[in-house]
């Protein structure tokens, strides 16, 4: 009833207004309407003559207010011809307007023309305008078994300020089943076109309303709320994170969800349901992700190759109408292809909106996260967006890193150009992380160092605390004592190793030399021995140990007695020019006993060791 | 000429054999904290990091609370999204430990600035605890052994299946820590009892404490402490050390203790706690009676006054405990301390702590499957401790023989004999293989001198010394050696296979293997939980058996009637009551409990076997425990449970069978079977026309597991 209405009150404005704005004269205008998705996306060429005598620069484009409300996105481009190509793409600048004398429900744009348009000249452009929610389920609700039909409706004449000289209009739509369209003169359907004209000569501000109720199971994907968060990583990663919350925006579903029958026959039973998401991600995009709030989703796959990353996802269940979701998305990116510098200063090049195909996001917040330290932040958008900045406080951060925050409504994939975020880092911020790591684990073990070595009793003249300190004391002697039986130790291999080079060199001089040197150090070694003695002696904590050190030395020294005969012994041997097996009899008892004294010897050590 | 060279310029850093000893240890200590760890990632790496089971989903959702809305919110909290419409007061009724520990790690990262989810928290959280267990039984083992077995209690402990059941990463259970805290505080009392110091007992204090937050497990505690007591007292190990430990454990542990409000009085007040207050007021008669004997010097007087005293405070304890009984002040023993003395107790009085399948008595297979090795050295390490009695080792043995008998009646309790086990074994490894080496090294050394005195007199030495020892002793003690080592590696590979294999699962994914050998998962319950949450009002009640309860409010996010909390018996009974009644009946109750959606658990389609078709039995049993219209031979035919066309015609038309059932005839599960063939009981279903009236279909999972149905409203009566 609404739409009728709506209707009404444009033929009466067609009628009411007056004619004759300017002397611009549209000579022929051709739209196409594309249906094929449930974004609306309405596409015009239109020729704009000058009829009067002034030199006009601006062409208005009018609008109903029902179409305005949902238009996400204007663009107004010179028409090239078909065999130009598409190389460098002039904008035309497109801004609002709000002429005076014109009806209040209609919304204007003004399109500046490169070159002002003298008496008779012509100049052709072409107008992209994308709609979203332009497209209305009936029935509003649907059962799992039926199919989506959608209503759109708009003006076979296109609603101008100016008089159209030839005109056109096509409709494109998904399929070529139809339940109804308007039949008005010149209706011509092929296949899933409608084709309404050509008329000619209409008057200015006229509107003929056509409805198209058409099927259309597409997937009906609307993000309620898209959150983006671009963190860039010094370190070579750009790493993006996109919370979703979707809603399929058809007709409701209503009345039972059969399992039963949407698997059996999905297509039929659960034609309006989507099952499935693509996203076109960067090339290069690695480490993805697909989880929600309740843990990872496996149901996704990942194709790439060198020119894009494809990612399918599927929600954890098919969507019927009404039907919401929410997950979350994210990928790395190497820093390399996204971050540049320019003048001194860095900047992050990189997409605005979502990579989901066709998807129409209701809010979008893109939320650019600088390295911590970063200043001077700037950024250049291509269409404006709302702005501000947080600061968020993610690892290893003192105050927080600086967030750039930009708010969009009402987006469409059309939005996902680049945008720039300039800022000022220095290369030496870089390093603070890891200093502050390095540091964190220095000071801990200097800690743990201080912990070990440092004296932290409370009663420094409690019994247990004297004791303790004491038998600390005697174990230092007792590590001492034990140095010196080791050395002692040595010297005898020492004097062995001789014996056994007199043996095969015959050197009688160096051998005495060597025993010589040994006895000095015996010696010298015994007397370092004596004042470690007396003090474990006169120490009462040392009570338990002593005898057995006493014991140990007693026994080194009677090792050392038997190596000096034994040594003295072979010595003699040679000088005598006794044989080998001759001194090898001689001294194979004191071996013997030598080789038992070691072994007590070496066992007392162990024993103290353990003590 | 090189080679002294080196050694000189080496000389300083060589170790004397201690620091060798003591570098020895603390890398083994700390090879095994990290083994610990990463031994319990096996589940975050095959699957996800995700909290697992049903409890830990309320612990996550209470945890998420307190992070969110501090501690004082929490303690007060009152939750109505569950036993709808009764409510539940979260704060008094749960052991805080846990959460609280959750959220001291969560804060403390945050404060050193990683930014962590709570989640990694509490994911990891039990491993953690693991880790830090294996510390405390090296410590423990030192105290009761010797540092030899402590080390190999650490090693055995950290991949212990038993304890790695309930600690795997994702399982974020009360039991998680309480099993640290529990040996902790074993630990600190057997420290306090042989040191006698006053600081070790107010630090065993305090991991009381800290258990009885955790864990309702504490119960165990202050029953075997007062136990292991008594045993001294008899044993006439009565001494002043442990006078100290016990009196500072028992007075300063309940004080702290009360501070817990879901234990409060009942420390002072239940029957469960009234043994710690009995030895209590023994261990103040022993004291006194001792300061008389100290003072009497004649033995026959004091022979008289002991019996006198004695009697008196016999009769006065016995008369006190009476009265207190009879005024119910102190309230008798619960249904679940019966279980545990009498295995059978359950079966008849509470069925719903026999439903549930870990409250079990437990089989000799699992008692393989979670001790392996340790099962049989654990009588060895028994004779051992008996060997060499002290007042630390006669605590492990009892700890290790009361637990074990505890784990013989419930499955669960298998992860508190594990410790224990554990110990013991590991004093039976750490022994033999200590004697074993003492005699191979002895042997060694004199091998070593004579053959580098390559004489024949040396030679002649080393025979002699050969014949002193029993033949083959080398041998011998080498082969025993080995077998040894075969036998803990075998340990090793079965402990790393079972936590791979059987305990790694999160329960909530489900995982199986295709038909080409591929993985497939089942991740049903959360595609059900995802779409109660974002596609159902958020006002709207669920019905579910409670076993779901915990998962529906953490990640449905709805309001439940029943949970995992089983408090109220009667609400319990109704949800089952309405589930076996005809679908009218049904609907009576489930409009009376003001439920919007009714959700069930079906198998029939993947084979899935812990359905609700299979825990039907005892949602009859509950429901006819309060409810007598519900009779469980209604449902039986000839004693035999069964869904085919011979089941019984209330089992045929009960709520339940038609909500797994609704539409099932239509489909074919497997091929050269008839339509509504259930795959999870291998027989073709008995009602295959199942109309609904009351209520329909709202969401099926595409393994059909979870089936949700919307409750129509009542019709119009005009």
């Amino acid at each position: 009833m609404e739409s009728f209405g709506f209707c009404f009150l444009m033929l009466t404005i067609a009628i009411l207004a007056s004619p004759a704005l300017s002397d611009l004269v549209l000579s022929k205008v051709d739209r196409r309407i594309y249906l094929t998705s449930h974004i609306v996306r309405i596409s015009s060429t239109m020729k704009v003559e000058n009829a009067g005598s002034e030199k006009e620069s601006k062409v208005l484009l009018a609008f109903p207010e029902q179409q305005a409300k949902n238009m996400a996105y204007l663009i107004a481009t010179p028409h090239e011809g078909k065999g130009k190509g598409k190389n460098p793409v002039v904008v035309l600048p497109v801004e609002a307007a709000n002429p005076k004398d014109m009806p209040a429900a209609l919304t204007f744009y003004s399109v500046s023309l490169p070159k002002g348009l003298a008496e008779g000249d012509s100049f052709t452009f072409d107008v992209l305008a994308v709609f979203t929610h332009a497209l209305r389920p009936i029935p509003e609700q649907i059962t799992q078994a039926d199919i989506q039909l959608v209503l759109y409706q708009d003006s076979a004449h296109y609603l101008s300020p100016y008089a159209v000289k030839v005109q056109s209009l096509s409709v494109k739509l998904p399929d070529s089943r139809i339940e109804s369209y308007t039949k008005l003169e010149n209706t011509k359907i092929h296949g899933s076109e409608i084709k309404y004209g050509p008329y000619e000569n209409i008057p200015s501000f006229s509107y003929s309303p056509i409805a198209v109720h058409f099927e259309s199971n597409l997937p009906f994907a609307v993000a309620h709320e898209l959150v983006r968060e671009i963190e860039i990583s010094h370190w070579g990663n750009v790493q993006v994170t996109e919370h979703y919350k979707l809603i399929h925006g058809g007709a409701q579903s209503k009345g039972e969800f059969s399992r039963l029958d949407f698997q059996a026959r999905p297509n039929v039973r659960g034609a309006s349901a989507f099952r499935y998401l693509v996203a076109n991600l960067p090339p290069r995009a690695h480490s993805v992700y697909y989880r929600d709030e309740i843990g990872n989703i496996s149901t996704s796959h990942l194709r790439g190759d060198s020119k894009k990353t494809e990612l399918l996802i599927e929600p954890r269940y098919p969507m019927f109408g009404g039907w919401r979701t929410a997950f979350t998305i994210g990928y790395g990116l190497p820093l390399l292809d996204f971050l540049f510098e320019s003048d001194g200063k860095r900047f992050l090049n990189i997409t605005f909106s979502s990579p989901m195909v066709e998807l129409v996001i209701d809010a979008l917040i893109v939320k650019v996260v600088l390295p911590e330290g970063s200043t001077d932040i700037s950024v250049a958008a291509p269409f404006p967006v709302e702005q501000w900045q947080e600061t968020k406080i993610s690892h290893l951060d003192i105050d927080g890193r600086p967030v750039v925050v930009l708010k969009k409504t009402n987006v469409v994939p059309e939005h996902n150009q680049f945008f720039q975020v300039y800022y000022h880092f220095s290369q030496l911020s870089m390093l603070r992380e890891p200093l502050m790591l390095i540091s964190g684990f220095f000071f801990f073990f200097v800690a743990c160092i201080v912990y070990m070595h440092a004296d932290i009793s409370i009663s420094k003249s409690s019994a247990s605390y004297l004791a303790k300190q004491q038998w600390e004391e005697v174990q230092a002697v007792i590590q001492q004592v034990q140095n010196i039986i080791s050395r002692c130790l040595t010297t005898h291999d020492n004097l062995e190793a001789s014996l056994r080079d007199l043996s095969r060199t015959g050197n009688i001089q160096a051998c005495k030399a060597a025993r010589k040197a040994a006895d000095g150090l015996l010696k010298e070694l015994s007397k370092e021995l004596k004042p470690l003695l007396t003090f474990l002696q006169s120490s009462p904590s040392a009570a338990q140990v002593l005898p057995k050190v006493e014991e140990l030395v007693a026994k080194e020294r009677e090792l050392q007695e038997k190596v000096m005969v034994k040594h003295s012994t072979v010595v003699d041997g040679y000088e005598k020019k006794l044989g080998a097996r001759d001194i090898e009899n001689r001294v194979a008892l004191q071996q013997q006993k030598l080789t038992a004294l070691r072994q007590e010897v070496d066992d007392l050590l162990e024993f103290i060791d353990e003590i | 000429m090189s080679n002294s060279y080196t050694s000189d310029i080496l000389k300083p850093f060589k170790l004397k054999t201690k620091q060798q000893e003591l570098l020895i240890r603390v890398s083994i200590l700390c090879l095994v904290y990290i083994l610990a760890f990463i031994t319990r990632l096996f589940s975050v790496l095959r699957y996800e990091s995700m909290i697992h089971e049903f409890d830990p989903y309320f612990n996550y959702r209470t945890t998420l609370y307190l992070t969110q809305h501090g501690f004082y919110d929490f303690w007060n909290w009152f939750d109505y999204e569950s036993w709808y419409p009764l409510g539940r007061i979260v704060g008094g009724t749960l052991y805080p430990g846990l959460m609280v520990t959750a959220a001291l790690i969560y804060r403390l990262l945050h404060f050193l600035r990683f930014a962590v989810h709570i989640r990694e928290v509490c994911v990891l959280t039990a491993p953690f605890f693991a880790s830090n267990t294996t510390l405390v039984a090296y410590f423990f083992g030192k105290e009761i052994w010797d540092s030899g077995a402590g080390l190999v209690a650490a090693i055995l402990i950290a991949v212990c299946p038993g304890y790695i059941s309930r600690s795997v990463a994702g399982s974020y259970d009360n039991e998680g820590v309480a099993i640290f805290a529990l040996l902790f505080t074993f630990y600190l009392f057997v420290k306090a009892v042989n040191t006698g110091s006053l600081a070790w007992g107010l630090a065993s204090a305090f991991g009381y404490f800290y258990m009885v937050s955790a864990w309702g497990g504490y119960v165990f505690i202050i029953n075997l402490i007062p136990l292991y007591v008594l045993v001294l007292l008899i044993t006439g190990r009565y001494s002043m050390r442990l006078y100290v430990a016990y009196n500072c454990l028992y007075i300063l542990g309940m004080l702290l203790a009360m501070q817990i409000r879901f234990v409060g009085f009942q420390h002072v007040q239940s029957g469960e706690h009234m043994a710690a207050m009995g030895v209590f007021f023994l261990m103040q008669v022993f004291y006194f009676l001792d300061w008389v004997k100290h003072m009497l010097s004649d033995t026959k007087l004091f022979q008289e006054f002991l019996r006198i005293t004695v009697t008196c405070a016999v009769a006065v304890g016995g008369i006190a405990l009476g009265v207190g009984m009879a005024s119910g002040y102190i309230s008798p023993w619960t249904g679940r301390f019966y279980s545990l003395l009498d295995p059978t107790y359950a079966k008849d009085h509470i069925p719903i702590i026999a439903s549930v399948s870990e409250h079990q008595p437990t089989a000799w297979s699992s008692f393989m499957f979670d001790f392996h090795i340790l099962l049989f050295l654990f009588p060895a390490g028994l004779y051992f401790c008996f060997k060499r009695l002290s007042d630390a080792t006669i605590f492990i043995v009892m700890y290790g023989l009361t637990s074990m008998y505890f784990a013989g009646v419930m499955v669960r309790l298998i992860l508190v004999a594990t410790p224990a086990v554990c110990l013991i074994s590991a004093i039976a490894v750490s022994a033999t293989v200590k004697n074993l080496t003492v005699l191979l090294r002895s042997k060694t050394k004199v091998a070593q001198i004579g053959s580098t005195k390559g004489t024949s007199s040396a030679k002649a030495s080393s025979k002699a010394s050969l014949d002193q020892s029993q033949p083959f002793q080398k041998n011998g003690a080498m082969a025993l050696l080995f077998g040894a080592f075969y036998l803990l590696s075998r340990y090793a590979t079965h402990c790393t296979w079972v936590t791979s294999e059987a305990y790694s699962s999160p329960s909530i994914v489900l995982a199986a293997r295709g038909a080409h050998g591929n993985r497939v998962i089942f991740d049903d319950y959360r595609e059900a939980y995802f779409w109660l949450r974002q596609n159902t009002p958020l006002d709207a009640k669920v019905m579910s058996w409670w076993d779901y309860g915990y998962q529906i409010t953490a990640m449905g996010n709805r309001t439940v009637i029943v949970d995992n909390n089983t408090w109220n018996n009667t609400h319990i009974a109704t949800v089952g009551r309405a589930m076996s009644s005809y679908e009218d009946e049904a609907y009576e109750i489930i409009r009376s409990l003001d439920v919007d959606y009714v959700l069930v658990v079906f198998g029939g389609v993947t084979g899935y076997s812990s359905d609700d078709i299979n825990k039907f039995l005892w949602m009859v049993r509950i429901g006819g425990g309060v409810f007598p219209v519900i009779k469980e031979p209604d449902y039986l035919v000839n004693g035999e449970y069964r869904v085919d066309k011979g089941a019984a015609p209330k089992m045929l038309n009960c709520l339940m069978y038609k909500l797994s059932y609704y539409r099932f005839g239509e489909m074919m599960t497997e091929y050269g079977k008839p339509p509504g063939y259930d795959r999870a009981r291998g027989v073709e279903i008995g009602n295959k026309d199942i109309k609904l009236e009351h209520l329909e279909e709202a969401f099926t999972t595409s393994n059909w597991i979870v089936r949700i149905y919307k409750v129509k409203p009542p019709n119009n009566r005009w």
